[in-house]
């Protein structure tokens, strides 16, 4: 089948997660939470969520508890530079169990 | 002939000028946004069309920008979004378009712009010549030449009827000054005859927040599968989409000249005109208004006894190459008189002719001509003296200029 | 103003998208989007958004978006303003986007020429202070004294050109700067913007992690202390009216600058600036906070 069949005309697309592949695998540092130490999951509410809040990668969802989608997560470690109580962990990827 | 009764009735004579056909063409074609630029000799054609969006006769929106550059962007922003759009230049604020120029063939939007044919400087020169269109032959432009202010507005009519159908932009070349600022009398059809002849714009393009798409994203070198697993192209299939539309506007091109005749009584050739030709032994090839002055030179000629014709390139992109290997069946030699030079080689239009003609069985001496820049006049007379002495020639000969004092 | 917990949750910039980890660019353009609301038509020239926006046949971004030639972002713009007039369409806000080289650069004429027509869009520059997409060649929106590969000894010797001023010259309804590492103001700006008519401008200094020599993990630091040392002032002027916002607010009523050099140590860019070029830029710092904080003064009395 040739690419006649997606009858474009010109460059037209459409929006998906992961355009770029599984961005995770950019990944060297991984963070960890440790939901022990959340202030939103310690208060079972959205309050805090600086990590959502200052991820530029939109991998974290606004939830409690927080999760982040280490599929697309990059590893820049901006979430666990501005966790105010410190529940988030840079991990070498190496260290991590399924880590690569 | 019923048509052209029909038509008749439905039209009116009105004198103008090259430039004034082109903006009434685009106000009969209900341009919903028009953006240029002045420049010499084009800025009639949009001064016209701001009187007629000031006067409430065209419900259109007029952008007065600051460049030729933004001029044809403002052109692509509106057709992006499905608006008919249209603007207008010359020479310099041509080149200054280069860019959006290709810009808008890749993205396939079905502009038209009227190219009012002009000398490209430096040095300075306000007057005609057709090296400023002939340089951007290839940014993927349908391009058509048309030869008195009757085809400027039959051509304009055609030319959104033309990229509507094949999503190709055309750009319809007039020669400055000769025509733009002539008058002649142009048969104008009624705003219903045209209404009739020439369907809404409908945008290939999606740009609505309900249904959020990129356009004209950065492209791979292969094609790639989207999210739902179609194989989309990579550039080279968009290229090649793109040039196999320029290979069936040759139809399109004739087919709505068809439609155009049937409508209001009057072709324009389709993608070339002859003259006097079918039995010509000797055959004068030039675009625009030159070739009009080509017939001139062929009555003289004829009257001389010399069996001269003309052919009128009439669409350059996509070019008439099967038609001219019909229409110079005939003849022995081919004088192609270029009004612009691709500098190191020869005119361009003789280059393409010798290409359509090789191989294909017809094998006329091909001999070119460089006549009229920066607005040297080209007398018909000069035309036929240069037609009596190419029959010294051989089958080759290098490029001669006409008229060059130097 | 919107406080931090409840600015939406809403994505309009999908995951797994071509943004360099840490990108300040994308931490900015998630609030713009959200700000947004999805109602809007995006023209974006050659830049890092570009990347971001990802290849055919994926986008990386569920809002209309228009690439468009380098130089013709605000002319583009202008001409789906001018299409969509003219289809009666009149529910999406036309947004331009590009970067400070396809702003301060390459792209002035067109802007200016939209800007003078008063032409009803929303103009974003986000400013990383350099080509970057193109591997970090200076533009006029470089400061002093820093290094790229374009200015590869010595540093710059020009000063970054005060784009937002330029605008402001324009005369428009509104005008703004804003930083990602304060996304809340970002976000009320962009939908105070987005509510006018007329021609809108907010300059948003977006930090780069790879062009500007920091670690990844400190984005919204860098971006914090741009602000905490004056290097990027807060403000947003409505129809003339100039008024400080947020922290550069805060700063100015009730605290001070930090010293500059906290902005300069923070980043490897700066790292071979001279004694004499460390004072021009400190002074040059000083005089125009002395400026804002009079001006904003002057709206307050």
């Amino acid at each position: 089948m040739g690419t006649r069949d997606c009858g474009h005309l010109s460059a037209m697309a459409a929006p998906a997660k992961g355009e770029a592949g599984e961005t995770g695998r950019w990944r060297t540092m991984r963070p960890v939470v440790d939901h022990t130490k959340c202030t939103a999951a310690a208060a079972d509410s959205l309050v805090c969520l600086r990590c959502w809040c200052y991820c530029p990668e939109a991998a974290i969802e606004k939830a409690v508890p927080i999760e982040i989608d280490l599929t697309y997560c990059k590893g820049c470690g901006i979430c666990a530079e501005g966790c105010p109580s410190k529940a988030i962990t840079m991990v070498p990827e190496v260290e991590c169990e399924d880590g690569e | 002939m019923a048509s052209r009764m029909a038509a008749a009735a439905d039209t009116e004579v009105q004198i103008i000028t090259g430039n004034q056909a082109m903006a009434l063409a685009a106000k009969r074609c209900r341009v919903q946004v028009v953006a240029a630029y002045p420049i010499t000799p084009q800025s009639q054609v949009t001064e016209t069309l701001s009187e007629y969006v000031a006067a409430g006769e065209l419900d259109a929106e007029y952008v007065n920008v600051e460049s030729e550059h933004s001029a044809l962007s403002v052109c692509i922003g509106a057709s992006s979004v499905g608006a008919r759009a249209f603007t207008a230049t010359s020479a310099n604020g041509l080149a200054y378009m280069c860019e959006p120029l290709h810009w808008a063939a890749g993205a396939r939007l079905p502009i038209v712009l009227g190219c009012v044919n002009r000398a490209m400087a430096a040095p300075w020169s306000v007057l005609n010549d057709q090296q400023d269109s002939m340089s951007q032959r290839d940014a993927g432009w349908i391009q058509i030449f048309a030869r008195n202010n009757q085809e400027i507005f039959d051509t304009a009519v055609q030319a959104f009827k033309i990229a509507q159908t094949v999503s190709v932009p055309v750009m319809v070349c007039y020669d400055g000054y000769l025509l733009s600022h002539t008058v002649m009398p142009v048969d104008v059809p009624s705003q219903e005859a045209v209404d009739t002849f020439l369907p809404p714009y409908t945008p290939h393009t999606i740009l609505d927040p309900a249904d959020p798409r990129n356009l004209n994203q950065v492209t791979l070198a292969d094609p790639r599968e989207n999210e739902k697993g179609v194989l989309c192209h990579g550039y080279m299939e968009l290229r090649y989409l793109l040039e196999e539309a320029l290979e069936q506007a040759r139809d399109t091109i004739i087919a709505v000249d068809e439609e155009y005749a049937a409508a209001f009584g009057r072709s324009c050739g389709g993608m070339l005109w002859t003259y006097r030709s079918e039995d010509a032994e000797v055959l004068l090839v030039a675009a625009g208004s030159l070739a009009s002055e080509a017939s001139v030179a062929v009555d003289a000629l004829r009257a001389d006894g010399c069996k001269a014709g003309v052919i009128g390139v009439r669409a350059y992109r996509p070019f008439p190459k099967q038609e001219l290997i019909e229409a110079t069946a005939p003849a022995a030699r081919v004088l192609v008189f270029d009004k612009s030079l691709s500098y190191g080689n020869e005119g361009p239009i003789c280059g393409d002719v010798k290409a359509a003609l090789y191989g294909s069985g017809s094998h006329p001496a091909v001999h070119g001509y460089i006549a009229g820049l920066g607005g040297r006049d080209v007398r018909a007379a000069e035309l036929a003296e240069a037609v009596r002495r190419d029959a010294a020639k051989g089958a080759v000969a290098p490029t001669e200029w006409i008229n060059c004092r130097i | 103003m919107t406080n931090l917990i409840d600015l939406p949750g809403e994505e309009y910039m999908l995951p797994g998208n071509r943004a360099c980890a840490g990108c300040g660019l994308a931490l900015a353009y998630r609030y713009i989007l959200k700000a947004l609301d999805g109602r809007a038509i995006m023209c974006v020239p050659a830049s890092c958004l570009t990347v971001l926006g990802g290849m055919y046949p994926v986008s990386s971004v569920r809002m209309p978006w228009l690439n468009v030639t380098f130089p013709s972002t605000a002319a583009t713009a202008s001409g789906v303003v001018a299409g969509l007039k003219a289809l009666g369409r009149k529910d999406v806000t036309v947004v331009a986007m590009a970067g400070d080289g396809g702003t301060v650069d390459i792209g002035i004429q067109a802007l200016s020429g939209a800007a003078e027509r008063n032409t009803d869009l929303l103009y974003i520059c986000y400013d990383n202070e350099a080509y970057m997409n193109t591997g970090v060649q200076r533009s006029s929106a470089t400061p002093k004294g820093v290094k790229t590969t374009t200015t590869p000894v010595g540093g710059k010797r020009e000063h970054k050109k005060d784009m937002a001023g330029i605008m402001e010259a324009h005369h428009l309804a509104y005008i703004a700067t804003a930083s990602p590492a304060f996304p809340d103001d970002l976000y009320d700006k962009v939908r105070k913007a987005r509510d006018m008519r007329g021609t809108r401008y907010i300059h948003v200094y977006a930090p780069c992690p790879p062009g500007w020599l920091f670690h990844t993990k400190d984005t919204v630091n860098v971006g914090r202390i741009s602000v905490e040392t004056g290097a990027v002032v807060l403000y947003e002027i409505e129809d003339g009216a100039f008024r400080l916002t947020g922290l550069s607010k805060e700063i100015a009523d009730f605290d001070e600058l930090k010293p500059l050099t906290t902005y300069l140590e923070c980043q490897g860019r700066f790292r071979d600036l001279d004694a004499a070029t460390i004072e021009e830029l400190e002074t040059r710092v000083a005089r125009r906070w002395d400026r804002y904080v009079a001006r904003d003064e002057e709206a307050d009395a």
